[in-house]
């Protein structure tokens, strides 16, 4: 599905940024969007969809009103389709750091990868916060992060030459096996099991390597690493058979999948409950005037964490955004069904 | 009918177990903290817990899906389930499960 990816590290300006592209975020775009407000999101992911997209791409979902079934990835390829129109500008692979109040009364967002937006309105869809890997429980693991342990691979040549660990058996750690195995000096990829939850020709080439000699395969844990100064010089690995033993290594590379992080949300100085956002249920407002949350991440009496209930709260938000937006100007409540100003916004009139 | 979540540290709770309701779903009921991410659609691995051994034969066996999943829970052991797989049935009453670090 086609959405438009901007370059890091822009200045924009805009009416609305939406922090999440999730479903509730994707269809904030289009009730905003039939207001003339316009919207730009950041996500942490590089594709939008958020969980949909993440967790469950495959898995089907009945309690989408009209819908009788529809699959996570189904969900947000409709929804960008739905709100195509209204060119939203997505900031992908970016987490927001900074969230600061201008002294023109305009916020102005700053994520991790330099990109600064300003906006009338904030509104917060980020759900169970931001998808950061798994790290797995190996004592003293920080130490080497960034230097010999690696969670995701920017530049493959960083690992030219390398003794190459790679842990874990999903489609990314067998990717990664099998597109750095030959740049690097040695790779072993160590699973817990002889099976994968990854794509069967990943795992038939990968055992074409092993058979060639040209990368080894264990069955074990990792449980140790063993260096000085953040530099990794071997791991100790845990198997059935053998039991703990030393492997030689100077890199690690965890592949175990996503799991979310509230992240910098917290610092922004709103109220929070439990790591959730509680708003109003009118507007569905933060405690702070001009900032919104909608969908799983905020909490008021009743919610449900559903993705019908997120739509509601973007239909709420926007009719609140608009007068923040385009102050003085009036709010017209019109159905798409009957208006032609909506049609000819949604382009089929 | 009782079911027993253990925290890593060791620390028990001993909570009122619903029958046919998933195993994650009554520890979640039960305020004990679980991340449980997505909800019980065996799309995350972060209700991974440690079955009590003495119950393995007991469990309804792990589906392919599950034990798919599990590549993605971190320490996998052989008493490793997902517990939004386990479906809480009077066969299980007394059943003694350990959050694994991945679930909190």
């Amino acid at each position: 599905m086609a959405f438009i990816g901007i370059p890091a590290g822009g200045q924009h300006e805009t009416d609305v940024v939406i922090i999440g592209a999730g479903p509730v975020g994707l269809f904030a775009v289009f009730e905003l969007g039939l207001l003339d407000i316009k919207a730009h999101l950041v996500d942490i992911l590089d594709r939008p969809g958020g969980q949909c997209a993440e967790l469950y791409p495959e898995k089907p979902i009945y309690d989408i009103p009209g819908l009788t079934v529809v699959t996570g990835q189904e969900l947000v390829d409709r929804l960008l389709q739905q709100i195509k129109p209204f060119a939203p500008s997505f900031h992908l692979s970016q987490m927001v750091n900074s969230l600061q109040k201008l002294p023109s009364g305009k916020w102005r967002i700053t994520t991790d990868a330099e990109t600064v937006i300003d906006a009338a309105v904030v509104v917060i869809g980020a759900g169970g916060g931001s998808f950061v890997p798994k790290k797995p429980p190996i004592p003293g693991i920080e130490a080497y992060e960034g230097s010999s342990v690696f969670y995701a691979v920017r530049k493959m040549e960083q690992f030219r030459g390398r003794n190459i660990l790679i842990a874990g058996g999903g489609d990314s750690a067998l990717d990664w096996t099998l597109n750095l195995a030959p740049v690097a000096k040695k790779l072993t990829l160590v699973h817990h099991r002889d099976g994968f939850r990854a794509a069967q020709h990943s795992v038939n080439q990968m055992k074409e390597l092993v058979a060639a000699g040209k990368m080894e395969f264990h069955i074990a844990q990792v449980k140790a690493l063993h260096g000085e100064g953040g530099k990794l010089r071997a791991a100790t690995l845990n198997s059935k058979e053998k039991g703990d033993y030393l492997h030689d290594c100077d890199a690690l590379l965890p592949f175990f999948g996503l799991t979310m992080k509230l992240g910098p949300v917290a610092d922004w100085g709103l109220n929070l409950h439990e790591n959730l956002i509680p708003v109003d249920t009118e507007k569905f407002e933060t405690s702070t005037p001009g900032i919104f949350a909608i969908g799983d991440i905020n909490s008021y009496p009743g919610k449900l964490k559903l993705i019908l209930s997120g739509f509601h709260e973007a239909a709420l938000m926007s009719q609140a955004a608009f007068k923040i937006a385009k102050p003085g100007e009036k709010l017209r409540f019109q159905y798409t069904t009957s208006s032609s100003s909506l049609q000819k916004k949604l382009g089929v009139a | 009918m009782k079911l027993i979540v253990a925290m890593p540290d060791g620390k028990e709770h001993v909570v009122e177990g619903t029958k046919s309701w998933q195993v994650m779903e009554i520890i979640k009921h039960a305020g004990i903290p679980i991340r449980a991410e997505c909800g019980g659609a065996c799309a995350c691995a972060t209700c991974h817990v440690y079955v009590d051994a003495e119950w393995l034969d007991k469990m309804p066996p792990r589906k392919p899906e599950e034990t798919d999943m599990l590549d993605m829970a971190l320490e996998v052991r052989d008493t490793s389930r997902l517990s939004c797989q386990i479906i809480f049935e009077p066969e299980l009453d007394g059943l003694r499960v350990t959050l694994a670090q991945d679930a909190l």
